[in-house]
């Protein structure tokens, strides 16, 4: 789940982490009281789950509280990379002297932490690391010993920076890590790290990503989950969200449902070699039952695109007369809106078959045999 | 897994110790179990937020291989749980995934034991059905599985492909190697890479799911997310190319390839 900026800093200032003096406002009215309050110049930014704000429009200054509430007004319910603007946060200008990078992200294949710090803040990392390693310092954190002062006073060394600033930096950098571990976060990166003038530092900006897998332990996440400012969702995605269901909507006009998320997309890839395009992924998982593939197909009629859906089930554990007779209840209880094939194979296969067919429902019993038929259903025959 | 001659001495549900499920006695702790019986590895069916306790506990009874069915698992806890199981040299495979499989011998896992027919390809994968879908494929193209292992669909895994490749070339029953990946991570590149720079002493077949995937969506597995322009199934199947091994367009091709390797 991606947290936006002012969400971050919250918490970033929680762990002692200094943020810039600021608020998120959500009017141009708020914001001129804000911009009166702070007595300073400011910067305005969209409060959306994107990178690359400032490229798009979505980073602005200003000089007045009138100002601010012209500029506030101008993002406000603007589109920024395809998400609404809906908060706007307003921050006393820094006055910068060196943007440097701090983050701790999960690094998959080393199967633990890594925290990366880089004197070329203010800029993508990814691109950094790609163009110019040796100007990133990358940092294993051994999941048993965790990240020490020590190694926090290293990398602020390694950026340059002695003394005091060397021992401020190093306890940002602790904090940092503290927080990615406590709250569950896949990252947490600020980016730029601002050095001022005066030689203190400041997370300019602040960008968090907690793990799904966790939420169940962070109730206070878990609620956020279906605002649409931090991911761009589609309505049958948000529904999907909140039933539960593993769903991604795609732009073409071929419903998939599958039981697996690796079938699931095998499917998927299997229309798109038949020349077909898939309107979404769904994958019910473990769950098979009627009240899954009710809820599935419901979702799946529910996308207007949809012009032939196509059910892959391969039963395990699963049972394919079981599976058969969900979707047999479905078309007795609601009918089917648009029209379906399915594929069925596994435990009980033979029977799961039968039913359906006596049900009048499509079935066949091979992947590539299903996708041609699918393909051949959304075009009209 | 009984009825397969899968020998489960005991289960382990805390709170309900004394219990007896299918003719298995259930004890409250690891530690009671292994007082009564001999055991080397655990399975684990616990529910997400329970997963590492549990596993640590099978670590601490010094059980060697752990196997976790369990999906959501956190990845923090996953990292935690690897680096345990590191120090006390034991292997965990999964989590979120089906078990594993070593044909006609043992199963310590929930896949459908009749698509699994004795054989000589080892297989292993990141998914659940789709590792069916491509085993029967295999058995009905008359080769057969040796050993099928699933990795799993998580970020944060137990064994890796070059793992599980090292494995099957030690092993004398497997005569050829098959590889399910997904999007995201890099385990596949880095298995193409390991077999470029040392070679491999049998045929390996991949498939790849998810070309039609998109950034930033994850599809279905914790596991399965395009980054930027990390993780693609173009970035994976261009890595297994360039280490010539042979990348099948569909599921059922699979077995075809494994037909022409073999002979």
């Amino acid at each position: 789940m991606n947290l936006l900026e002012f969400e971050g800093k919250e918490i970033f200032s929680k762990y002692g982490i200094p943020i810039p003096r600021g608020e998120v406002v959500s009017s141009s009215l708020q914001a001129q009281r804000t911009v009166e309050r702070l007595g300073c110049s400011v910067v305005l930014k969209a409060q959306v789950a994107a990178g690359g704000r400032g490229k798009s429009g979505g980073i602005l200054f200003a000089e007045t509280p009138y100002g601010a509430a012209q500029t506030a007004e101008k993002l406000l319910g603007s589109e920024i990379r395809g998400f609404n603007v809906r908060k706007v946060l307003v921050e006393g200008k820094l006055r910068i002297k060196k943007e440097l990078y701090f983050g701790v992200t999960v690094d998959r294949s080393s199967r633990c932490y890594a925290a990366l710090a880089s004197r070329e803040g203010g800029t993508d990392i990814e691109e950094v690391v790609a163009s110019a390693p040796e100007k990133v310092v990358r940092f294993l954190i051994n999941p048993l010993y965790g990240f020490r002062v020590h190694h926090a006073r290293r990398i602020a060394k390694s950026l340059g920076y002695s003394g005091e600033q060397m021992a401020s930096l190093s306890t940002i950098f602790l904090s940092l890590y503290t927080l990615v571990v406590e709250q569950d976060a896949e990252m947490a990166e600020i980016n730029p790290l601002v050095e001022t003038v005066e030689g203190s530092f400041i997370a300019a900006d602040a960008r968090m990503v907690v793990d799904d897998n966790a939420l169940f332990r962070h109730p206070e996440f878990k609620e956020r989950l279906f605002s649409e400012e931090r991911d761009p969702l589609s309505p049958e995605e948000l529904e999907a969200r909140k039933a539960g269901l593993a769903y991604v909507k795609l732009e073409g006009d071929i419903g998939v449902i599958g039981n697996g998320a690796g079938l699931t997309m095998a499917t998927l890839d299997m229309i798109r070699l038949k020349e077909g395009a898939p309107a979404n992924f769904l994958d019910l998982g473990g769950g098979a039952s009627s009240e899954a593939i009710s809820s599935a197909l419901n979702l799946v009629f529910s996308d207007s695109k949809v012009r032939a859906v196509l059910v892959n089930i391969l039963g395990g554990i699963t049972q394919c007369d079981e599976v058969a007779r969900g979707i047999v209840e479905v078309k007795q209880q609601i009918g089917f809106r648009k029209p379906i094939v399915v594929r069925l194979m596994g435990t009980n296969e033979e029977e799961g078959r039968r039913i359906l067919r006596e049900a009048g429902v499509e079935v066949l019993e091979s992947l590539e045999a299903v996708a041609e038929r699918a393909v051949q259903m959304a075009r009209g025959n | 897994m009984l009825e397969y001659g899968t020998k489960i001495v005991a289960g382990i549900t805390p709170g309900r110790g004394g219990a007896q499920t299918h003719g298995v006695p259930v004890y409250d702790t690891v530690e009671e179990a292994l007082e009564k019986h001999e055991a080397e590895a655990s399975i684990l069916f616990v529910p997400a937020p329970f997963a590492l306790d549990a596993a640590l506990e099978a670590l601490d009874g010094e059980l060697k291989t752990i196997v976790i069915i369990t999906e959501g698992m956190p990845i923090r806890d996953a990292m935690e749980l690897m680096a345990q199981a590191e120090q006390h040299d034991a292997k965990v495979i999964g989590p979120n995934c089906p078990g594993v499989i070593a044909v006609g011998e043992c199963k310590l896992g929930i896949m459908p034991t009749q698509i699994f027919k004795r054989g000589v390809v080892g297989l292993a994968s990141r998914s659940g059905t789709l590792t069916y879908e491509v085993a029967a494929a295999i058995s009905r193209g008359g080769f057969g599985i040796s050993t099928c292992v699933g990795i799993g669909g998580d970020p944060i895994i137990g064994l890796s492909f070059v793992d599980m490749l090292k494995r099957f070339e030690e092993d004398t029953s497997t005569k050829a190697v098959v590889l399910l990946g997904e999007i995201g991570g890099d385990l596949e590149e880095r298995a193409a890479k390991y077999i470029a720079e040392n070679g491999y002493s049998k045929p390996v077949a991949a498939y790849i799911a998810g070309r039609s995937a998109v950034t930033g969506k994850r599809m279905g597995h914790a596991g399965a997310i395009i980054h930027g322009t990390a993780g693609t199934a173009q970035s994976k199947i261009e890595a297994f190319k360039q280490a010539a091994v042979k990348v099948a367009e569909t599921p059922g091709e699979i077995a075809e390839i494994i037909g022409e390797l073999l002979r």
